[in-house]
């Protein structure tokens, strides 16, 4: 907890509260026990207090139960990442007490659950115990034959107590998630609720206050970033899409599939990974832009369909969820592995545009983005998102939804004529005309994956190929020229430049924060597509000494650095450019980059020394 | 369906240009696009030719239909027709036919493969697009063998049948696409050959009519790599012609199991019609369903409800 004043264990009856600008407070327990449910109240009460939030959970790939935690990261400030350490421990079982003691903070707190933890005496002098008979005290409250369902609410009744937060919100939160289903639901929630605040802390522990945070002009919405890329791509105007079940991708079919009928779409549960992108391509080919997407095993399936799009300039938008690989791998863990496939995982000479949200906010934003650009060149379009960002939580400004929803419903009105493929255009892009528009001339055209004529008719001649795949490439180097060069984060001129992608853009920020407080000379930059990448770049790599490519991957065969690190050395050949990796399955904390940043510049001194 | 719906009620109202004036009926010349690569003498110049006369026959517009194919010699289809169409990829024609179905019930949707195509790599497809009740109508041209790749078994090719890749002769037992069509839940099963024509059409007109997937196999020879493979079917070439019985119940799945069972050359005519609600209309009741409630708001207005939940 940052600037904590003078510790004020209270002596007195009155509590004293002391201020903080944020806290990190980790639940740990088993995935049945509601803990998510206590994160995503946290996480929503933040955002209707207009303070930032950030949460990290990890879930067992079991199928029923299995440890779990959720990491939730409040603050008045800016909140970039979910938080190295954690401030209070929550723990339900001696496994979760045993387990996650170690990411608590020195004379952090840790709140146990009575019933179940038996403290380890040797841990006392370094950590605050407290122990509550959370699951009795549950059972007590609620009262009947409830056993300890409800005991989640209780500990966030605790939370609230310690941290002084708004109970009217919070039993309105209660309310609301309760609300419809039968009475008793919420009425024992709110008796646990109730039991977990009223708990007598202020004796045994101090109690917090956040400051105020500045005042927002728009209400922050709370999200994760796989609800935000679904509802992002409902402002876009798609009404249709197709999936198959993977995780952490399935949360987004599942979300459209409930949600697109209200606005007269609807997202069709495929058989496999190949009919869903195939059926996603037919329907874009018969209208709007449509979705599919995937993780990680099913991208690669929908492979060569995506080389199909691209060759016949059919627009697609393709959401890879990226999980640890290859294969199946660590399906609830994060990795940045697919930029590879995404970028060069077509058959033949087939660019695509491939783009990696930094944040659940962006999440929303790119999904129109991608929406956007696949229309106007008519290719596919991958986003790059990850376990991580799909799960987490965070708090963002509203959008302006009447400005940014767009109809993107195709017109049929009949037209003189139609090359599909037309070679005349300067940036190679042909505004496409769709089944059901009469063309007057007689003359419809083919949508193909054979090399072809201006009309879409198979060709053999050498000379097509050579002109049709040029105006393929073209599209692309239209695009980069329009793409916004990335902001430098910190001095544009200095030892360190961190580059950063998807879903590691906070703890870089947080990374360089720290650093530059501490003298170093480090600024970073995000880079938001991959494929093409923007203009620019050089300039910016040219005021560094060293350029570290900070990614959730490994470092790669030559050991020269991660999957965009090799992209940046081998569009620049600049060897500056080095990766700095790790393959743990989790996001990168703060210390992690700081420490692997001083390691990486050692190894390069020593390097040259042998050298 | 009538073309000249001008509202289309689902997914996503995309909205029909209306006629302006009164069309006169295409004619072939208007129709055919492409000189087909086929081979001379392949039974698929027969089928591409009874395509025009039920375009022509039924008053169908280019712009009304909307012609699919996959990979094959027979799936180059669509290059030879006068319309709106795509030539996806191998095996895979279905569910993009499917994407372009759910979307856009304004168009007929013909989908034309060969057996490679349905029964080899698109097999689960099939079968999925079949129980699904897609309403579109697949019309799959039969020869027993790979053509494109110059003579190698296929899903259907019969045992014994000497190949490039079974120089001793076929071993593996053939798909008989009917049963398969018929135990994946098609809602319509048809059967006919290129040898035929007033039989091809007929075939075509009744899958065309009908709501739901239909499904034709056409046997079509292939004169280069499996010459005389149907001539036992084939009146003019000393075979019979058996059309289904006139008794048999098109309602009757076990009967239609039946008729698939005879032994080549076997039934020619409708094995199975049983109309069933289409995937089509399920999800626009879906959608009437859930708009109902959402009735007067505008798209950002519904998300918007849904944003004010997330604060």
């Amino acid at each position: 907890m940052s600037d904590t004043p003078t510790a004020a264990l209270s002596s007195g009856n009155a509590p004293k509260f002391s201020k903080v600008s944020e806290a990190v407070i980790r639940i740990a327990g088993n995935s049945q026990d509601g803990i998510q449910a206590i994160g995503g109240f946290l996480a929503r009460l933040a955002g209707r207090s207009e303070q930032e939030v950030m949460t990290f959970m990890t879930i067992p790939s079991t199928i029923s139960g299995g440890p779990s935690i959720f990491q939730v990261r409040i603050g008045s400030g800016e909140v970039l990442s979910a938080g190295d350490e954690a401030d209070v421990l929550l723990a339900f079982y001696q496994h979760s007490y045993e387990g996650h003691i170690a990411s608590l903070k020195k004379n952090g707190i840790v709140l146990y659950d009575a019933d179940h933890v038996e403290p380890k005496p040797e841990w006392k002098d370094t950590y605050h115990h407290v122990g509550i008979k959370i699951s009795s005290l549950t059972i007590e409250a609620i009262g009947g034959t409830a056993k300890d369902k409800g005991k989640n609410i209780f500990a966030l009744g605790l939370i609230a107590r310690m941290f002084d937060l708004n109970l009217q919100k919070l039993e309105k939160l209660i309310q609301e998630r309760f609300g419809g289903k039968d009475e008793s639901v919420v009425k024992n929630a709110l008796l646990a609720f109730h039991a977990g605040y009223g708990y007598s802390l202020g004796n045994v522990v101090e109690t917090f206050k956040f400051m105020d945070s500045q005042k927002r002009d728009r209400h922050q919405v709370v999200m994760n970033g796989n609800e935000a890329l679904a509802y992002g791509l409902i402002a876009a105007g798609v009404r249709f899409g197709a999936g198959y079940p993977i995780t952490p991708w399935s949360d987004i079919m599942e979300l459209l599939r409930r949600e697109l009928p209200k606005y007269g779409g609807t997202f069709i549960q495929c058989e496999d990974e190949i009919a869903s992108v195939s059926m996603a391509i037919g329907a874009s080919y018969a209208g709007r832009v449509a979705v599919t997407g995937s993780s990680g095993p099913g991208i690669a399936l929908k492979a060569e369909a995506a080389g199909w799009a691209g060759m016949a300039e059919v627009p697609i938008v393709i959401i890879d969820i990226q999980r640890g690989g290859p294969s199946t791998g660590m399906p609830t863990n994060v990795e940045q592995s697919d930029l590879n496939i995404a970028v060069f995982g077509g058959h033949g000479d087939s660019p695509r545009v491939v783009l990696a949200p930094a944040n659940v906010e962006d999440c929303f934003y790119m999904a129109i983005e991608a929406v956007n650009i696949a229309r106007k060149y008519n290719t596919p379009v991958y986003i790059l998102s990850d376990q991580a960002i799909a799960t987490r939580i965070e708090a963002f400004p509203e959008p302006d939804l009447e400005k940014v929803c767009q109809d993107i419903t195709p017109d049929l009105t009949p037209v003189a004529e139609h090359k599909p493929y037309d070679l005349s255009t300067a940036d190679g892009t042909v505004q496409r005309v769709v089944p059901g528009t009469r063309i007057l001339n007689g003359k419809y055209p083919i949508a193909t994956g054979l090399e072809h004529d201006e009309m879409g008719h198979p060709t053999g001649s050498p000379k097509l190929h050579l002109q049709m795949t040029a105006k393929r490439r073209k599209k692309f180097q239209t695009l980069a020229a329009t793409l916004p060069t990335p902001k430098i984060y910190g001095p544009s001129e200095g030892n360190v430049l961190l580059v950063g992608w998807g879903s590691t853009e906070g703890p870089i920020r947080e990374a360089v924060d720290r650093a530059r407080a501490a003298g170093d000379s480090i600024s970073s930059i995000h880079i938001r597509s991959i494929s093409p990448l923007p203009p620019g770049l050089e300039n910016i790599f040219s005021g560094f000494n060293h350029v570290f490519v900070v990614e959730i991957n490994d470092e790669g065969i030559y050991s020269q650095g991660g999957q965009l690190a090799a992209l940046l050395r081998s569009r620049y050949c600049n060897p500056a450019i080095r990766g700095i990796n790790k393959t743990d399955g989790l996001t990168w904390k703060v210390k992690e980059i700081l420490a692997a940043v001083k390691t990486k510049i050692e190894a390069i001194k020593n390097e040259s020394v042998n050298a | 369906m009538s073309s000249s719906t001008t509202e289309i009620p689902t997914p996503g109202n995309i909205v029909a240009a209306p006629a302006t004036t009164e069309r006169k009926g295409l004619t072939k010349k208007e129709i055919a696009a492409d000189h087909p690569t086929w081979c001379p003498g392949c039974g698929d110049f027969s089928v591409l030719a009874l395509y025009f006369k039920l375009i022509e026959k039924r008053k169908l517009w280019h712009e009304k239909i909307t012609t699919i194919a996959g990979i094959g010699c027979s799936s180059r289809f669509p290059y030879f027709v006068q319309a709106h169409g795509a030539h996806y990829i191998h095996g895979r024609a279905l569910p993009f036919a499917t994407g372009v179905s759910l979307s856009r019930p304004d168009l007929h949707v013909f989908v034309f493969g060969g057996d490679g195509d349905a029964f080899s790599i698109g097999g689960n497809h099939f079968n999925h697009t079949a129980r699904k009740n897609v309403k579109l109508t697949y019309v799959v041209m039969d020869n027993w063998v790979y053509g494109l790749t110059k003579k190698q078994t296929s899903p259907t090719s019969p045992l014994g049948f000497k190949s490039k890749t079974d120089q001793w002769g076929a071993i593996d037992y053939p798909i008989n696409p009917m049963k398969q069509a018929l135990a994946a839940g098609a809602t319509f099963v048809a059967r006919t050959t290129h040898s035929n024509p007033n039989h091809v059409l007929a075939m075509m007109e009744a899958a065309m009519d009908h709501d739901g997937f239909s499904f034709i196999e056409c046997l079509s020879e292939c004169v280069e790599f499996y010459e005389g493979a149907f001539d036992a079917s084939n009146p003019r070439k000393g075979g019979v012609f058996k059309e289904v019985p006139k008794d048999h119940d098109v309602t009757d799945e076990m009967a239609a199991y039946k008729l698939a069972n005879d032994p080549f050359p076997g039934y020619f005519g409708v094995f199975y019609k049983n109309p069933k609600p289409t995937k089509n209309a399920k999800e626009a009741e879906i959608i009437r369903a859930n708009q109902e409630k959402v009735k007067g708001l505008k798209d950002w207005q519904i998300l918007q409800k849904t944003f004010d939940r997330l604060k």
